[in-house]
């Protein structure tokens, strides 16, 4: 043994290949195991995809790096679950790449906002958190009710999501632009198009209560309003869950 | 390579490297160390035995003991939904006045009530109750809908202009918008309003022109659903014009703005956040609220 380690350490080359070998370990058994086992990612049928104008607001939230201080993950603890809501599943974030789980709430978690409140409060909110909450300590985010949404690039977000295996098909990159109007211009032809594209149930309103324009602020309420609502299959599994424990 | 050289001091050997003069000596490695690594190792195959460990393609050994996070979970949700269990059907089935009536569950009200409170309706409402411009102040304990529970609980079910498919609806129409009213119109109005109202804070030197002209058009265009006397219609969720409280603002701007632009504000539903026990203690919560004493908004 000892033979060996003075072998391997007067050989440069050798010995960083050792030092990789041995560290990836950990990665080799913990993570790539990950992408052969079954349920690592739940399969939910009823799975939807964010339309552009909420990935616009996605990304919006990551420029502005609110996961700094939100997390996006209700962790399996009793308190965690009764404050926010069913545990987060991997299913829900498969479309998130990156995901933006966090790591630290200096805020609260964010994972099941979506429907909590009001998009004008959201709206007051962002302007100024303290007219709202005044202990808080978030920063204002005033000027994105002032800066209008660019929308051109928004195919070329979809067509990224697509190639890491979100499933957008051709006529929605095509017509990202004008759906992530249509999705803040309720009544209008291209409402009716996000629609017929993405669902019914999809949120067709004014976010910000400015009638005629899209702005930043549209797409960042747009996608705080629906996390945790791309799919019902957390709901159902508590649900499922509750009746095995029942007596 | 001399390995072989003794330190004369310890009588050790030494690792037989030099650097200027200064030479190694080839201690080994203390027995404990390695006793501790055994220890570990040892521990780890007994680890592996117990808890979810090895990957086998597309499963995993699940272990001895049967670990799962989610399992814990719902049996502490279980745990303390059966702990509650001695008030929460209780909370659900006893009319209100039965509850109100007794000591045990109006303290579960007043301690559970703050708590949910405070995590789902403080963001909008405040954490006193007492609103701001376009979120009701609860505590001043005039509503919209009615004040009765039953009322109140029903609110909290299905929201107000919400998402869920009983919502109540209301809207106040854009009057000024959609070309109903002039602006000349809608001054007169306010004039009218405002002279009839306890309370409109600063007043403004027009709130004297047009208040005749504007109680004909009150008449006309707004009774229908605020009522011939201005004093509200719950069933329709709108407000009373004469009691001083103006949920975006009593002033000449926000009375315009109000009026040209109509108002619809929103409420979420709280049936698929919250248990029928939970909505009904923060029914029974938001009707205890009281208002500040002296001045309004965060005493």
């Amino acid at each position: 043994m000892a033979e060996f380690h003075k072998k391997i350490e007067r050989s440069t080359i050798g010995f960083v290949l050792a030092i990789i070998g041995v560290s990836s370990i950990g990665g080799l058994f913990e993570i790539a195991p990950l992408f052969t086992i079954d349920d690592t990612v739940e399969k939910v049928a009823d799975m939807r995809v964010y339309t552009p104008l909420e990935l616009a607001g996605r990304n919006i939230y990551i420029r502005e790096g609110c996961y700094a201080c939100h997390s996006q993950m209700i962790r399996t603890l009793r308190d965690e679950v009764e404050r926010y809501g069913p545990y987060s599943l991997a299913a829900e974030s498969q479309y998130d790449h990156p995901m933006l789980w966090g790591s630290k709430r200096t805020g609260p978690d964010l994972a099941r906002v979506g429907g909590k409140y009001s998009d004008a409060w959201h709206v007051a909110h962002l302007v100024n958190p303290r007219d709202v909450v005044p202990e808080s300590n978030m920063p204002r985010y005033a000027f994105l009710e002032r800066k209008a949404l660019k929308v051109e690039d928004l195919g070329g977000h979809l067509a990224a999501m697509k190639a890491v295996g979100v499933p957008y098909d051709d006529a929605m990159i095509a017509n990202a632009p004008a759906d992530a109007q249509g999705q803040a211009m309720p009544g209008s032809l291209m409402a009716d198009q996000v629609a017929a594209r993405y669902g019914d149930a999809t949120n067709i309103r004014v976010f910000d209560g400015q009638r005629g324009v899209v702005t930043e602020m549209d797409a960042l309420v747009a996608y705080l309003q629906i996390l945790g609502k791309l799919t019902d299959a957390a709901h159902r599994q508590q649900q499922q869950q509750a009746a095995l424990e029942a007596p | 390579m001399a390995m072989t050289e003794k330190d004369p001091v310890t009588g050790r050997e030494t690792t037989g490297h030099e650097w200027n003069g200064i030479k190694e000596l080839n201690t080994p490695i203390p027995r404990v160390v390695f006793v501790f690594l055994g220890l570990t190792f040892a521990f780890s195959l007994l680890w592996w035995a117990l808890m979810p460990a090895w990957p086998l393609g597309a499963s995993y050994t699940r272990g001895l003991l049967g670990a799962d996070h989610r399992q814990d979970v719902s049996r502490a949700l279980g745990a303390a939904q059966r702990e509650r269990a001695a008030w929460t059907q209780e909370m659900e089935s006893l009319p209100y006045a039965e509850i109100e009536a007794r000591p045990d569950l109006m303290r579960v009200v007043s301690e559970s009530g703050r708590r949910l409170f405070g995590d789902n309706c403080a963001a909008c409402h405040g954490a006193e109750g007492r609103g701001g411009p376009g979120f009701p102040d609860l505590s001043a304990q005039l509503w919209l809908w009615g004040g009765e529970p039953e009322t109140i609980e029903e609110t909290l079910r299905v929201g107000i202009n919400s998402t869920h498919e009983e919502t109540r609806y209301g809207q106040m129409l854009a009057f000024g918008r959609d070309g109903m009213l002039s602006r000349p119109e809608i001054a007169s109005v306010i004039s009218f309003l405002r002279a009839h109202a306890q309370d409109v804070g600063e007043p403004d030197p027009r709130d004297a022109q047009g208040v005749e002209a504007g109680g004909a058009i009150f008449a006309e265009q707004c009774a229908s659903c605020h009522g011939e006397d201005a004093r509200g219609l719950k069933t329709a969720g709108a407000p009373d014009l004469t009691d001083g409280y103006w949920l975006y603002g009593g002033d000449r701007a926000t009375l315009t703005r109000t009026l040209v632009n109509g108002r619809q504000g929103h409420m979420p539903h709280w049936e698929e956040r919250l248990t029928l026990a939970e909505r009904r203690i923060l029914t029974l919560y938001v009707l205890g609220l009281k208002p500040a004493e002296g001045g309004p908004d965060d005493s």
